[in-house]
């Protein structure tokens, strides 16, 4: 790449913020404009549905950095401005507001955005949760409500209905797969959320799916596949989030899932991605991924900048999550791959303290831990490079 | 250099651990951080450093 002098961050959340304060930190000197379509200050996403919804931490405790770090560091604000197109030829970014910015190198750090159900979302009670503003509306109306029922048992879906039922609402968590995050841990670890939800008095509705969003102007239960009819004063929509790429259509940034970047992040000329947008090419693993988990959204900024500055390191990290539900901490290394074993490495699943191996085709490829930080972080090691591992590229 | 931690932001990820192992630690039974050297020697302070800026909960924070 030539000089750079123009860099444009597209995203200011967790990837956003990253790429843009490492850049400096390793003596970028140019102008550098961070772009967020959100009007507060960049904040954190995790503690939304942990902390902020419980009510014990005020959502200004999320906020990633101080107005003053963005002066210090040089870092031009435009918050409150969505980017709506991409000239790839001209090198310049249009936004919501008219304007138009040049860049020599550009990071898109989008996101995603909630996949919402096909119906019901016009009544007053339905959320999504992606947003601080999303996480204070939510936590306003489950105060006011007894009965919700969270859709979608994933991550986001299981954390908002423990929260939920701490704070004593009746909870109904509705999937269609047959236990809470069996895609992303299989049977066994799966079974083990059930039955800790149900003894803490969620109710369990797997393995069916929803029809209806029954409600006048506000929601006053969930229709399901079977024909009952679950009553829910605040419904909320977790089934996912899709890679918010509708503003490079056309463009010519290859998107299929995401940006599709080689292993470097570089996904055209002078063209990068980070944090739950990116869908790279992981030489750790041998193949592209995409990583919607916070860790990643700060390891990928660091490595964004650094290649923007002119390193050639590919980005092999070994992925890292964590979910807390109730007393349950779930920590997790590497890939989770439905065909993998599984095998109880240390303590027992009984015991809720365990750290299990997950292997696929001969090789330990993900670690998963509860309630076992500490021997969970020392197994982190056997998760091997793939020897297959091969260079690939975007262009 | 002056480490200090927010406890109640820490998420037990153990990054901190990885970065430098001389200045933090995890409790065994939930992981949270356990801060060995309040005033890490100059020779651990771009470890220090590192480990603040990975710390997925932000829980770690580096006066100098």
């Amino acid at each position: 790449m030539g000089n750079l002098e123009r860099v444009v961050v597209v995203g200011a959340s967790a990837a956003g913020v990253t790429t843009a304060e490492t850049l400096r930190r390793e003596g970028y000197t140019g102008r550098l404009t961070l772009v967020g379509d959100e009007k507060v200050l960049p904040y954190d996403r995790p503690p939304l549905s942990k902390q902020v919804l419980a009510g014990t931490w005020e959502p200004e405790k999320t906020v990633l950095r101080p107005e003053s770090a963005y002066v210090d560091h040089g870092i031009k604000l435009k918050l409150g401005s969505a980017a709506t197109g991409l000239d790839l030829a001209g090198g310049t970014v249009a936004l919501s507001n008219g304007e138009e910015i040049g860049y020599d190198g550009l990071v898109i750090a989008t996101g995603t955005t909630p996949r919402e159900l096909p119906f019901g979302h016009h009544l007053s009670g339905v959320h999504v949760l992606r947003t601080i503003d999303d996480a204070v509306a939510l936590r306003g109306d489950l105060l006011r409500s007894s009965a919700v029922v969270v859709v979608g048992a994933g991550f986001l879906g299981t954390e908002v209905a423990a929260s939920a039922r701490r704070l004593g609402l009746d909870v109904t968590l509705v999937d269609p797969l047959p236990l809470p995050l069996v895609r992303q841990f299989g049977d066994r670890v799966a079974t083990a959320i059930a039955e800790l939800h149900e003894e803490q008095g969620v109710r369990l509705r797997t393995g069916i799916g929803v029809t209806a969003v029954h409600g006048d102007v506000s929601v006053s239960g969930v229709e399901l596949t079977d024909g009952t009819v679950v009553r829910a004063d605040v419904v909320l929509v977790a089934i996912g989030a899709a890679p918010a790429t509708g503003w490079l259509d056309g463009s010519g940034v290859p998107v299929d899932d995401g940006v599709v970047c080689d292993a470097t992040c570089r996904a055209a000329d002078g063209v990068y991605a980070a944090g739950d947008v990116a869908r790279w090419f992981n030489p750790h693993f041998g193949g592209l991924m995409r990583v919607e988990h916070r860790m990643n959204a700060t390891e990928q900024g660091m490595a964004v900048a650094r290649t923007l500055l002119g390193a050639q390191t590919p980005f092999a990290p070994v992925p890292y999550f964590w979910t807390d539900q109730f007393e349950a901490k779930i920590q997790a290394y590497g890939v989770f791959p439905a065909e993998a074993e599984m095998v109880v490495a240390h303590g027992g699943l009984a015991e809720r303290k365990f750290v299990a191996h997950y292997l696929a085709r001969g090789r330990v490829v993900g670690v998963l831990g509860w309630n076992m930080a500490r021997q969970l972080r020392q197994d982190r090691q056997l998760i091997s490079p793939a020897t297959t591992a091969r260079t690939s590229a975007v262009s | 250099m002056k480490v200090r931690i927010d406890v109640d932001a820490c998420v037990g990820a153990g990054q901190c651990v990885l970065a430098a192992p001389d200045v933090f630690d995890q409790r065994d039974e939930d992981g949270m951080v356990v801060l060995l050297l309040e005033d890490p020697p100059s020779h651990l302070e771009a470890a220090t450093e590192h480990a603040a800026l990975l710390c997925p909960a932000l829980a770690i924070v580096v006066d100098r």
